[in-house]
């Protein structure tokens, strides 16, 4: 079953940065390994309900109680770029 | 016998009869280190000052008559991707260089309460993405029974040291097989637990709903020792199961006799390596000598577990790895915007099967396509677990070879994602199921290389899962040792 793929918009969602020369490669092995994996599509599975999880749990609930969090400067000290308690990114958007 | 040979049973005993201390043991496992890591490449780190540190202080406990139980004083081995506090903590990713996490996993919290002295960090394939530990970004690991071959992944580096007696035991991950089967391809016992039981917890996630913790070790008795340290609930993380941590050790030498043992047919036919079939058929029937009834059944929606595992790992991983940006930790690679300073970050940190993965969750999470590919994938899992519901009305454990093949050459699947993908095909069922599973050596092939059986229960079955195990360790009487542990003075 043949797959189609927009591999451009596809690494743009992910934030991968590819070039031409990587996205023809990997849009190849997409391919590939999706028409391997559309054999999911041949079975018959009408009501059968999606499986999310292994177990049947719902939500966990603990009790509402402040505790200790991670120490702030070893948590900022790993931070590629800080602004003293922040961490720093660069602009959103451009000029 | 070299001390670091023994297993965690026989080196607790010798410490407890003043033979052996812990720092004899960690000095043992430094030693064994030091003459394979050249070839090996087992860690990606070795704590030496916290190890030794960790080591005195349970000799000096013991000393004072206080005893944490079988792991005191015991050098253990994590893979790196349990997060440990302050020790670089990399998941064989450039885009993790240098992290040193501000907490320790709860499995790491649960092994220093136990006493046992925590050796290094070892090896992995990027994420746990792999089945061979050669998608590290610090180079592969190889195996210690034939280091012209892979160990098996992505625990590679974890089984590789516990193989050859760089530590008594280690933790790896199991998201499709990645504890079982470089368990069975390097001759050691790798048990996955039911999901839940272990906490995930500072495990940093790939596949959230398949992800889980558990022990590679030389025996089955070391396997449950580790197991019972690391069960249990953590309200730390809200998958984990809040029910009883099923006591495996009172049952665990009461035989087969009159147990139901089932054949996956389509696990074990085609495709499995004619040696690892014959040692499979071995083994089954001296299960049959040793009073178990053997019967063939059929599980028909195993054979689409793999395609729907390859929808539903790389979809999770997709979301799970959003999380690596430049932003929070990790080196990043700048650019004049956010989304340029993340995809130039993102680029540069992840390799090539990580790429591919995450590539191919979002493409089968992306509008259009998510009913075809992810949501069909995910009823295809609830097919798959009603196949081993039905089966478990009917036997109380099943069994199959865990890997098609034994050790493979290294590069011979490396460009071929499709061909690694396979080698997982009698594991990833029990991730789709969340029931727990272990693999143990059966026998050796022509070439001397260890071949694995593999024991499924049902969730939370754990106590038939390891009396079964152990009776195969004992009809198989399994004691090779791999050529790098044993020719020492040679090395």
């Amino acid at each position: 079953m043949p797959v189609d793929i927009d591999i451009a918009k596809v690494a743009r969602l992910a934030r991968i940065g590819l070039t031409a020369g990587e996205l023809a490669h990997y849009g190849a092995q997409l391919q590939g390994i999706l028409e391997h994996a559309a054999r999911v599509q041949a079975l018959p599975t009408e009501g059968v309900a999606p499986t999310a999880h292994p177990l049947p749990m719902v939500n966990a609930f603990r009790p509402d109680e402040v505790e200790p969090t991670l120490d702030r400067e070893e948590v900022l000290a790993q931070a590629p770029d800080r602004d003293g308690p922040y961490f720093r990114v660069p602009p959103f958007l451009e000029d | 016998m070299d001390s670091a040979d023994l297993s965690i049973a026989g080196a607790g005993a010798r410490l407890r009869s003043g033979e052996l201390t812990a720092v004899d043991l960690l000095t043992a496992v430094r030693r064994r280190a030091s003459m394979t890591e050249a070839i090996l490449h087992a860690y990606l780190t070795i704590d030496h000052e916290g190890a030794l540190v960790a080591a005195e202080a349970a000799d000096a406990a013991l000393a004072r008559g206080e005893d944490r139980g079988p792991l005191h004083g015991i050098p253990i081995a994590l893979k790196d991707n349990m997060v440990t506090r302050g020790i670089e903590t990399t998941c064989s990713s450039r885009i993790l260089a240098g992290y040193r996490p501000p907490y320790d996993a709860t499995v790491v919290e649960r092994l220093k309460d136990a006493g046992a002295v925590i050796f290094g960090k070892t090896n992995l394939d990027e994420f746990a993405m792999g089945s061979s530990t050669e998608n590290s970004a610090y180079g592969p690991t190889l195996n210690p029974w034939d280091p012209d071959r892979v160990p098996g992944g992505s625990s590679g580096g974890s089984a590789a040291a516990v193989a050859v007696g760089s530590a008594f035991g280690a933790l790896g991950s199991d998201t499709g097989g990645s504890i079982r089967q470089p368990g069975s391809l390097t001759g050691t016992v790798g048990m996955k637990p039911t999901y839940g039981l272990v906490s995930r917890y500072g495990l940093i996630a790939f596949a959230s709903s398949l992800d889980q913790i558990g022990p590679i070790t030389r025996t089955v008795d070391d396997s449950v020792t580790m197991f019972e340290a690391i069960a249990g609930h953590d309200p730390s993380d809200a998958t984990s199961y809040r029910g009883r941590v099923p006591e495996v050790r009172p049952g665990l030498d009461a035989g087969v006799k009159g147990l139901k043992i089932g054949i996956v047919r389509e696990l074990s036919g085609e495709g499995t390596a004619p040696d690892v079939a014959a040692s499979f058929r071995r083994t089954l029937d001296a299960l049959a000598g040793a009073g178990a009834e053997i019967r063939e059944l059929s599980l028909p929606s195993t054979e689409h577990a793999l395609s729907a595992y390859y929808l539903i790992a790389p979809a999770e991983c997709s979301a799970n790895l959003a999380r690596f940006d430049g932003v929070r930790y990790g080196p990043r690679i700048g650019g004049r915007n956010v989304e340029e300073m993340m995809s130039a970050t993102r680029r540069d940190g992840f390799g090539p099967e990580v790429t591919r993965r995450i590539l191919l969750g979002t493409y089968a999470l992306s509008a259009g396509y998510y009913d075809a590919f992810y949501g069909q994938a995910q009823k295809v899992r609830t097919l798959v677990v009603e196949d081993f519901r039905r089966a478990y009305a009917e036997v109380d454990v099943l069994v199959t070879p865990t890997s098609p093949t034994t050790a493979f050459a290294v590069g011979e699947k490396a460009n071929d994602p499709l061909a690694m993908y396979l080698s997982d095909i009698c594991t990833i069922p029990s991730n789709l199921s969340g029931d727990p599973a272990i693999s143990v050596p059966c026998g050796l092939d022509s070439s001397g290389l260890p071949i694995g059986f593999q024991v499924l229960a049902p969730a939370l079955g754990e106590g038939v899962m390891f009396r079964t195990a152990r009776v195969v360790e004992e009809l198989s009487g399994f004691t090779a040792r791999p050529a790098l542990a044993t020719s020492e003075g040679a090395v």
